[in-house]
């Protein structure tokens, strides 16, 4: 066992786990955040991605030991207080959900990838979504989604 | 999926994760992880301790000095294949650092975790293999073309970890891969590097170990043009056969990607 400290979407936690704890068990069973998913288990759907200080990672392939003294956001940490992060908006607007399963780790990769590289083509956000997988095959809406968030991100509000 | 239960360790230095490894019994070192946590989580590995050193500083570096570029061993994928340092002085490295994994596997993965490891379809051993790499380790310094031994063997002794690669800068390098499409490990990756003591071809995923193609090399090393390698027969015997693909299909891939290669090592801009 062994004394955790984290801090995740802006809160700090202490808790007790044992060391052999995945990050994506501590946050979905000791916090309660089960917006973050599993659904390979086997670090190939990215339906877990989670930011670990600031980047996607695949929380079923981190030990929460591992992110002692780190900083996690999950999907829970975006759009706070009813408004919607500009990615949540934009798969909203152009239907980039069907089942919504994958939806948490698609916008947190998102995110992260629009954060890394602002300037993205359709080929290029295809390219950086390979690590996140849609079985209801709805990527075509979600790289419409993303390319629109990127777009957003660039232009000044009006 | 839950692994055997180990303790988990996190040195604040290199000298103390040393000292770590010698200590405790059955203790693995931790990188990234991409690897041996999902062995951990299907029980295929079973370590006692792990000793993180992903997070050391001391691990965690580029630098170009004069003609060669040291990467710490504990600098991620991301971090090289973004790396402004990487992309100017040998671009197919950071184009080979692109295209492992993902984007989220790239911010955990690790050039010493992955060389360690020795995967047989892994990317950067062909990389380091071709570029006429030196290996450092806590003990010594080992010349790239004794390091790789074997199928997820190395040189490495019990206890000896990776620091960094010293890789001395290429005229022009590339990388090509066809990547399994459900894996996206290399079914076969061809690295060609055109360095001070030669052209070198290295070839990864078609055998149960990095391996030079010397025929190719001699070939190239006459003329470094595409139809330089054409003739060169790869032959099937001791290539890796499985439901991928055959022997003769990994054969006849070494040579079709190794074409790409130098043909892309012919537009390297220097």
């Amino acid at each position: 066992m062994r004394d955790l400290h984290i801090t995740v979407n802006g809160q700090e936690h202490r808790a007790e786990i044992e060391d052999r704890t995945l990050l994506v068990y501590f946050l979905r069973e000791n916090l309660g955040l089960t917006g973050t998913h599993i659904g390979c288990d086997t670090s190939q759907c990215g339906a877990c991605t989670v930011l670990l200080d600031g980047r996607a990672v695949k929380s079923c392939t981190v030990f929460a030991a591992q992110a002692d003294d780190a900083e996690v956001v999950t999907i829970e940490g975006f759009g706070r207080d009813g408004a919607l992060h500009p990615v949540q908006k934009a798969f909203r607007e152009h239907h980039a959900l069907q089942c919504g399963f994958c939806t948490p780790g698609m916008i947190i990769t998102a995110v992260d990838l629009i954060r890394r590289k602002p300037k993205l083509d359709r080929n290029a956000i295809r390219a950086e979504l390979e690590g996140n997988l849609c079985r209801c095959t709805g990527y075509h809406n979600i790289v419409n989604a993303v390319e629109a968030a990127a777009k957003a991100n660039t232009e000044p509000s009006s | 999926m839950i692994p055997y239960p180990f303790t988990y360790h996190r040195p604040a230095s290199l000298k103390n994760a040393e000292a770590l490894l010698a200590s405790l019994p059955d203790a693995k070192l931790l990188a990234g992880g991409h690897t041996l946590i999902p062995a951990m989580k299907l029980r295929l590995a079973n370590p006692a301790a792990l000793i993180d050193i992903a997070r050391l500083p001391e691990l965690s570096f580029i630098h170009k000095e004069g003609d060669r570029m040291l990467i710490g061993a504990a600098t991620t994928h991301a971090e090289v294949a973004s790396s402004d340092v990487v992309r100017s002085a040998i671009p197919a490295l950071a184009r080979l650092a692109e295209v492992i994994g993902d984007p989220a596997v790239r911010h955990m993965g690790t050039l010493g975790g992955s060389i360690a490891n020795n995967d047989p379809a892994a990317d950067y051993p062909a990389g380091l293999l071709a570029l006429a790499t030196t290996v450092h380790t806590t003990r010594r310094q080992i010349a790239v073309d004794d390091f790789f031994t074997g199928m997820f063997s190395t040189a490495l002794e019990e206890g000896e970890i990776v620091t960094q690669v010293e890789i001395p800068l290429p005229k022009r390098a590339s990388y090509a891969k066809f990547a399994n499409p459900a894996s996206r490990y290399a079914l076969v990756g061809v690295f060609v590097a055109d360095t001070a003591g030669g052209i070198r071809v290295a070839v990864t995923g078609a055998a149960s170990c990095v391996f030079r193609a010397t025929e190719m090399e001699v070939a190239l090393g006459h003329t470094f043009t595409p139809d330089a390698i054409t003739p060169v027969c790869i032959s099937p015997e001791g290539l890796n056969s499985d439901l991928h693909g055959s022997a003769e299909y990994r054969a006849h891939l070494i040579t079709v990607i190794a074409r790409r290669a130098v043909a892309a090592a012919l537009d390297d801009p220097r």
